[in-house]
């Protein structure tokens, strides 16, 4: 054989065209040279386009079948740990955690805490104060170094009586710097101000910025800006400070004994059954919402009636007669916040996709796969609305059929 | 409706509503305190012949004299204030007067909708009066005085209802989901009568004069912060659109209703 070196053109070829399916990706990037230094051969960068032109994708999106593990490795950081052993003072923090669940208020507040706890020379340690059940998952990144946890039963119902004994018991014995509370309707609002009360110290509400020693709150219902000294308990608007993102948290349960009398005069005897069409539309959570395309109105109404949703329209169904003026959804009506919104024959006017944008989940039920609103939905359904609806009516009798036949045979075993 | 509450109400119920002067906001004129006109509605449905209210601030400027005629526009035949002069804390005397009347009932707005508006005076009151406070209700649905007990409607977000049972007497915050006021009528507003007491115990609020009050400032958007370690990274945050079109679409009918049927279960809406 000849010692003459022969090109071989086409497996040239289809080294460089990483698109031919006999083209097998070559040895990785970083070899380890003679010298046992670590080599990068810079030719071996990027690959050839199909024009002939070499490119070079820094984004990964190309590598990511030849380095898919590693990328998926540098997926999970791992955030340093805060850590405050032997802390000069303390901040508590009533959070309201509906449904065991930290909401963005209550981590603005935990924000808020960390910052006032970290401002001086001094380290601060925040304590965060739970009723009812915790089921929140990334307890660790919203900044509590430690946790006080009640968890009986009667913090289950709504008994803000016990929540603020409890917590003035906490603050006589824990002497916190600071008390902060979101100044929310979920609770953190009445709680706050029962303590404030109970303490006799005048609080600073609706706070939204703090800034050194001062503070700024909404005073005169939101129509001005009251600046003053820092104050002992605050009770925070939403957005007052970042929340707590570069840093995990130790979450230590602190037992503290507890045990506060108080009469309580409030009883809760649970929540009762509302009317969704008596449910003011900014501020329902369910909406099924009806427009040009709906043909059989009082199956609409119907529907609505057995999901249990709140009716909504678009413009053209109210300027047609079929809804009234105070239902329309959009830019024009109202603008709503619901978790679900079905539009039904909807096909998504601007307007009307303004109106939803705060909606958490979007189905559209819809006779044109092309429309705005099925580009907007997390779940489309394309075919005639009344049937559609027809079928869902079907599956929810069944349902509640069933569940009915599942109670009278646990009554009887 | 309103049979059934005088079926299940006693009939001698001593009710006090406290009302303020309230302020427009864009026009900042004053007017009727929005929540304090509701709680003076819902008074007015429950004991209409017992009602006390009860307003605390100056009477010098005539501003405030037009409001409480409006409120007087209602049907109130009397209504008594009590002269405080401003920039003094109305705490003080309310409590003197509430604990002379002893009323069963104390109605009131959240908030009120200038000066401080930090929501705080039921709350004193039923601290220093040890009655018990119900926040934002929407309805009184009966008062007992033979049991002493009362059954309260909370409002809670998302237009839903908590039901309360409440010991008596108790004070009440009224919640802009509550019936709306009546119509003010110039005649009855006309025909009313105000009752002025003078105030003997005031307390200056010096705190207050160190605050700097100023219109609200408009507050600043929160930004999304991108905290990217990579050129590349930086690059794709500041370039990426959002990810659209992600929706599932279902073409046969029966198969979309059981998914929109599963999405409503994993929403907990139904």
């Amino acid at each position: 054989m000849s010692d003459i070196f022969r090109r071989d053109p086409r497996a040239e070829w289809i080294a460089r065209n990483r698109l031919h399916p006999q083209h097998v990706p070559q040895e990785p990037l970083v070899l380890r040279g003679p010298t046992g230094l670590l080599r990068k051969n810079p030719h071996k960068i990027g690959f050839i386009g199909p024009n002939g032109i070499k490119r070079i994708d820094r984004s990964g999106a190309s590598n990511a079948n030849q380095l898919g593990r590693k990328a998926a490795k540098q997926v999970e950081v791992e955030l340093p740990l805060h850590q405050v052993d032997s802390p000069d003072f303390n901040i508590l923090v009533a959070v309201d955690a509906v449904g065991g669940r930290l909401s963005s208020h209550d981590r603005d507040t935990l924000g808020l805490a960390h910052t006032l706890a970290n401002k001086g020379d001094e380290k601060g340690a925040v304590i965060a104060v739970f009723f009812d059940d915790i089921t929140e998952e990334n307890l660790e990144t919203a900044g509590i170094d430690s946790l006080i946890h009640f968890d009986d039963k009667g913090y289950k119902s709504y008994n803000p009586e016990q929540r603020c004994a409890d917590l003035c018991e906490l603050v006589t014995t824990l002497r916190p710097k600071h008390i902060l509370l979101p100044d929310s309707i979920n609770g953190g609002a009445d709680l706050g101000r029962r303590l404030a009360a109970k303490m006799n110290v005048r609080p600073a509400c609706n706070v939204w910025k703090v800034t050194g020693d001062q503070l700024i709150c909404r005073g005169g219902a939101g129509k001005t800006d009251i600046t003053r000294p820092l104050s002992k308990l605050l009770l925070v608007m939403e957005e007052c400070s970042e929340p707590v993102s570069d840093t995990r948290h130790q979450n230590m349960p602190l037992s503290v004994d507890v045990n506060a009398q108080c009469q309580l005069k409030i009883q809760d005897l649970g929540n009762i059954s509302v009317d969704p069409n008596e449910i003011n539309l900014a501020e329902a959570g369910f909406i099924l919402s009806g427009g040009n395309g709906i043909t059989d109105w009082p199956k609409f109404h119907l529907a609505a009636k057995t999901l249990g949703a709140t009716e909504g329209a678009s413009r053209v169904a109210v300027d047609d007669g079929f809804m009234p003026r105070e239902r329309q959804v959009g830019a024009t009506g109202t603008w709503v916040t619901a978790k679900v919104y079905i539009a039904v024959g909807i096909s998504g006017a601007i307007q009307h996709m303004q109106g939803i944008g705060q909606c958490h989940k979007v189905v559209a039920i819809n006779s044109d796969d092309s429309c705005d609103m099925v580009k907007r939905a997390d779940l489309s359904a394309i075919g005639d609305s009344s049937e559609i609806l027809d079928e869902l009516l079907n599956l929810m009798q069944g349902d509640t059929g069933l569940s009915e036949q599942g109670n009278t045979e646990v009554k009887y075993a | 409706m309103l049979k059934d509450i005088s079926k299940t109400t006693s009939k001698n119920i001593k009710m006090s509503v406290l009302i303020s002067v309230g302020e427009h906001p864009l026009s900042a004129r004053p007017r009727r305190a929005e929540q304090d006109a509701r709680a003076l509605e819902l008074g007015l449905k429950l004991a209409p012949e017992s009602l006390k209210i009860l307003y605390a601030g100056s009477t010098g400027d005539s501003a405030a004299t037009e409001v409480l005629k409006e409120y007087m526009g209602m049907g109130i035949d009397q209504l008594e204030v009590l002269d405080v002069p401003p920039k003094t804390d109305v705490t003080l005397p309310l409590l003197e007067k509430l604990q002379q009347d002893c009323p069963d009932v104390v109605l009131t707005g959240i908030r009120a909708e200038n000066g401080e508006s930090s929501g705080m005076l039921p709350y004193l009151l039923s601290e220093q009066l040890n009655m018990a406070m119900v926040p934002a209700i929407t309805d009184i649905l009966c008062i007992d005085k033979t049991t002493g007990f009362a059954e309260v409607l909370q409002a809670l977000p998302r237009g839903q209802r908590r039901k309360v049972k409440v010991n008596l007497p108790f004070i009440a915050s009224v919640d802009m989901a509550a019936a709306a006021p009546r119509q003010s009528a110039y005649g009855s507003a006309m025909r009313g009568h105000l009752k002025i007491d003078p105030v003997t115990r005031t307390m200056h609020d010096a705190e207050q004069e160190q605050w700097q009050i100023s219109p609200a400032q408009a507050r600043p958007k929160r930004l999304k912060i991108v905290k990217a370690k990579t050129a590349a990274d930086r690059f794709k945050a500041a370039t990426a659109k959002v990810q659209g079109g992600s929706g599932k679409v279902i073409y046969d009918n029966k198969e979309s209703a059981e998914a929109i049927l599963k999405l409503l279960k994993d929403e907990k809406v139904l």
